[in-house]
């Protein structure tokens, strides 16, 4: 028998895909089998409801089957487990197969829970759990309009949003008298419920559900017990969910009376070789129905195979989140119903706030709190409640507004065992190790803890603590851009604009040192551009630029330039693809289309490229700026002109903003897209800013990137019209030119911006600086000063003294060379150009070939 | 000494670089990059090599001049390496430098001096 251990693990929801996670960490030499039920492999089922928000399956998937294929983990989807046969440690598959194994691991979760209501077993009588579950809401939504969820606890209401955003009248309806009765008190449930009204969601509380019938205006009717109806058009029943035990129930498991398998400190279940974990395990009678504690059994059932020691102890079922934009957030005891607990409450109807906290008797420690529409407090709370802390003298300080003397709860009073993020049981003391072995960033800090790359509720927390602890360790955060100027790229543009500084010579004197550098001065450059936008080869200017945008080219590794002319949209006349390939020829250019949907034109040698340009611009080219930190290309799809699918003209939109932004200097090159439908073809979703066509107008996303580090961008304002487009764009594009580092694209922009996504939307929808008009104003003014800088490059022999391979000879740098490769003309290797011994190989090989 | 006249110094670009030919004795040539810095009143003039011997290209001349610890220094467009104007020593790699020649102004003339040796041995 071989000393491989063969683990089988059924169910690859995000607590058995965490624990096939953990376990390859711990035991290398295991021989890992999954075995999912759903046709895919894990997704992040926490944030489902993003799926109507714009994202798509791939941004929720946690792995992928090359991943696993990478760690080696077998994998099989589609597959449903029939039986156990714990003597011959088989499982046997539906369809016929079977496997064995040494150690099972049944990750099965959960599944929803329907009430037995008559007529709940009709179409468009639905479910939200998987992503299945929700293609069939998507499906069925786009035939209703009116849509109920039964059920008001966390994920009726998640379900709840998930119907508003599909574009349904949504209705929520509860049994009990109150909102997310577990989680919340009275008061919670309240404030929660009048919020969400206000959102245009219909709460029915006390509301039992009877019988389904058929409607009158609706597809159907739910009757209730008290003699009132409502009639709805799609049912989602969203009541709790249901430990799904049957597998362990067949194989005679253990299991509790009311569900659930039963699991012991290390996760086994009454099998010693058979492990429970997730929301299908009960532990003390309890089930988990959070994912943080899921990931903790994953992890001790991972220690306890490859020999840890770990145990499951329970876990904290405090929670923070967003229901339909409303934060909500309960902490340990939220009712009070510990023996001698005292309460302290805060309202604020105007605002919709609502907090409590519960004490014990001697008002010493913290057991409970409920938060509802400011969860500003939730990261000190818990604090206090987990780590045991001594409450402040005054303990409803905590929760009242503060004059600015809030006790906030410095990440320095938290005992060395803080847990920071339960997702992935990082404590305070793993992030300052974390530190002392190098990693002085949060992004670094994340990535090697993981803190805060779970559920993220923990992200203020750890970036107080990193911040704090940095401080502390006189690590002084440096901004300067470089040795010459002890200022940020944010400060310097707002003194630029502010003192109405117009050339670097002053910057220099006014605020800097030394002569400058190769990093200060095209920051300059860009910064100058953008508030006065004045010629980049002017002759203060010129000295500035890199070497780009000296010769308004691209260098190339040989030293020639390649020559990109603007083609708005990627819409090219033939006429003008002629006179491209005519100057191709005539300057034997390498041409090849870029993936901006234009044409690069390589190996212009830098005397040439006046003449090139002169040629171009006759024919109606401008320059395209592939040179510049500035915008290049919207990529466009055809759009509705030609698309059978098309519904809008995505071809004039993307050459209307291409047209717009041309020339803008930004901190970074800045790609857009638009797509005349949601099939997406012009791929907006990867681009700086990306403009998808809806039935009623357009969906703008932002902050997307491809290369190195893609990210999808961010839905960002939806069905907006052409005009309101235009004034998010012109705001979203001058809050990046103003706020951005050096060289900092859009997403790591965002990703740096504090409060994120729904800041940027404060700043640029509901104009929360009150800097809207200003932002527009000054991109009015960039877009009126444009010019194409090669037309006045040429326009001016001053401007083309540059444009010289020598100020004393007229002669090409001999070091150029070509050879000639499937057609075209391409820079000659080092090799080659010993070869061919300083002749000129673009002479010789131009004589006639032979086909 | 031998000055040999390049360029009128309204060639030069203050700032920035241009390039100039220098003829040799073999015919071959060499590329020189010149420079002017300029601050307030203040002008000094460069010329190094233009052959960028990491970017193994002629582009010297196309770089960004600044100072870095108060030495003037340009940096390659390619790779965007340092390198001292005033001795040619690459400020990222102690094994590679340019040759730097001396350069002056006589009227409105850029003259090198003595352009068969440069001031400094780098790799040219």
């Amino acid at each position: 028998m071989s000393n491989t251990k063969k683990i089988l693990v059924v169910g690859n929801g995000m607590v058995g895909h965490h624990f096939v996670e953990q376990l390859v960490g711990a035991c290398p030499g295991a021989e890992i089998t999954v075995l999912s039920g759903e046709p895919r492999l894990a997704y992040d089922r926490v944030h489902l409801s993003e799926f109507f928000a714009g994202k798509s399956v791939e941004d929720l998937m946690l792995t992928s089957e090359s991943r696993y294929q990478q760690l080696g983990v077998h994998f099989f989807c589609n597959a449903w487990v029939e039986r156990i046969d714990r003597q011959a440690k088989q499982v046997w598959l539906k369809d016929g197969r079977h496997l064995v194994y040494d150690k099972l691991v049944l990750a099965t979760g959960s599944y929803p829970f329907v009430p037995p209501i008559p007529g709940n077993d009709q179409p468009h009588c639905l479910v939200y759990r998987t992503i299945e579950d929700l293609e069939a809401i998507q499906a069925s939504a786009a035939q209703s309009r009116v849509g109920v969820v039964i059920g008001g606890g966390l994920l009726g209401l998640e379900a709840a949003n998930a119907l508003k955003q599909a574009g349904l009248q949504a209705h929520v309806v509860e049994f009990a008298p109150q909102l997310m009765a577990v989680q919340l008190d009275e008061g919670g449930g309240k404030q929660l419920r009048s919020k969400i009204e206000a959102l245009g969601v219909k709460v029915h509380t006390d509301k039992a559900t009877q019988q389904i019938v058929a409607g009158k205006h609706c597809r159907y009717q739910l009757q209730f017990k008290d003699g009132e109806a409502l009639e709805a058009d799609l049912i989602l029943f969203s009541a709790g969910i249901r430990p799904q035990d049957s597998l362990a129930r067949q194989a005679e498991l253990q299991t509790g009376e009311r569900g659930g398998i039963i699991i012991d400190d290390q996760c086994r279940t009454s099998d010693p070789d058979i492990y429970a974990i997730g929301e299908c395990a009960l532990w003390q009678g309890r089930i988990f129905g959070l994912v943080a504690p899921g990931y903790q059994m994953a992890r001790v059932a991972a220690s306890h195979i490859s020999a840890g020691e770990l145990c499951f102890q329970g876990a904290d079922m405090s929670t923070k989140l967003k229901l339909l934009g409303v934060e909500v957030a309960s902490i340990g005891d939220a009712h009070g119903k510990t023996p001698g607990a005292l309460s302290y409450q805060y309202q604020n109807q105007p605002l919709g706030i609502y907090k409590k906290l519960v004490v014990d008797a001697s008002q010493q420690r913290l057991l409970g709190a409920v938060l509802v529409g400011d969860s500003s407090d939730y990261d000190t709370l818990l604090q206090y409640a987990l780590n045991g802390m001594d409450l402040p003298e005054f303990p409803e300080s905590l929760i009242l507004p503060s004059a600015g003397s809030k006790p906030a709860l410095g990440a320095d009073a938290l005992p060395i065992t803080a847990t920071i993020c339960s997702c992935h049981n990082v404590s305070k003391g793993d992030v300052l190790s974390a530190m002392d072995a190098g990693a002085c960033e949060l992004g670094a800090i994340k990535s090697c803890t993981k803190a805060s790359t779970g559920c993220g509720g923990c992200a203020g927390l750890l970036k107080t603590l990193v911040d704090g602890e940095l401080a502390k360790r006189g690590v002084e955060v440096k901004k300067d851009i470089c040795e010459h100027f002890a200022y940020s790229r944010q400060e310097l543009f707002h003194l630029v604009q502010v003192e109405n500084i117009r050339t670097f010579e002053a910057l220099l004197d006014k605020h800097g040192q030394g002569l400058g550098c190769d990093i200060c001065k095209p920051v300059a450059a860009s910064i100058l551009a953008s508030n006065w936008n004045e010629f980049v080869l002017a002759t203060p200017h010129v000295g500035l630029q890199d070497t780009n945008d000296t010769f308004l080219a691209n260098m190339q590794k040989d030293g020639t330039y390649s020559v990109v002319p603007r083609v708005p949209a990627g819409e090219i006349t033939p006429d003008k693809l002629i006179v491209i390939g005519q100057v191709a020829k005539k300057y034997r250019l390498y041409t090849k289309i870029t993936g901006g949907q234009r044409i690069d034109l390589f190996g212009a040698r830098v005397e040439q490229l006046p003449d090139i340009w002169r040629e171009l611009i006759a024919a109606g080219f401008e320059t395209g700026h592939a040179y510049g930190k500035s915008l290049r290309t919207v990529k466009s799809c055809v759009g509705s002109t030609w698309c059978r699918y098309g519904v809008q003209d995505s071809v004039g939109t993307a050459i209307d903003i291409e047209n717009r932004y041309k020339g803008l200097r930004s901190p970074h090159k800045i790609k857009m897209a638009v797509s005349g439908c949601t099939r997406e073809c012009a791929e907006a979703q990867s681009k700086d800013v990306g403009v998808i066509a809806t039935e009623k107008g357009w969906n703008l996303y932002v902050c997307g990137n491809g290369g190195m580090k893609p990210r999808h961008a961010d839905l960002f304002a939806q069905d907006l019209d052409t005009d309101t487009l235009i004034r998010y764009i012109d705001r979203f594009l001058m809050f990046y030119v103003r706020t951005a580092d050096r060289l900092q694209r859009t997403s790591v922009w965002l990703e740096s911006l504090e409060g994120g996504l729904d800041y940027l939307r404060e700043v640029i929808i509901d104009d929360s600086l009150g800097l809207a008009e200003a932002l527009e104003a000054q991109m009015q003014q960039i877009i009126g000063s444009y010019q194409c800088e090669w037309k006045t490059a040429i326009g001016s022999e001053q401007n083309l003294k540059r444009f010289r391979q020598f100020v004393n000879a007229d002669k090409p740098d001999s070091n150029i060379q070509f050879v000639e490769e499937r057609g075209q003309w391409r820079p000659a290797s080092e090799q080659e150009k010993l070869a061919f011994a300083a002749i000129d190989v673009r002479q010789i090989s131009s004589e006639p070939q032979n086909a | 000494m031998q000055w040999i006249t390049l360029c009128k110094l309204d060639d030069l670009i203050d700032n920035s670089g241009v390039c100039a030919y220098l003829p040799d004795i073999e015919g071959q040539g060499r590329q020189l990059a010149l420079f002017s810095l300029r601050h307030g009143d203040k002008q000094q003039l460069f010329a190094v090599g233009n052959w960028d011997p990491i970017g193994k290209a002629n582009v010297i001349s196309r770089g960004i001049v600044g100072s870095i610890a108060g030495e003037p220094v340009v940096a390659s467009p390619l790779y965007k390496q340092h390198f001292s104007l005033l001795s040619g020593q690459c400020l990222e790699d102690n094994n590679i430098a340019l040759p730097v020649f001396a350069v002056r102004l006589s009227g409105q003339d850029v003259q090198i001096a003595n352009p068969s040796q440069p001031v400094t041995k780098g790799v040219c």
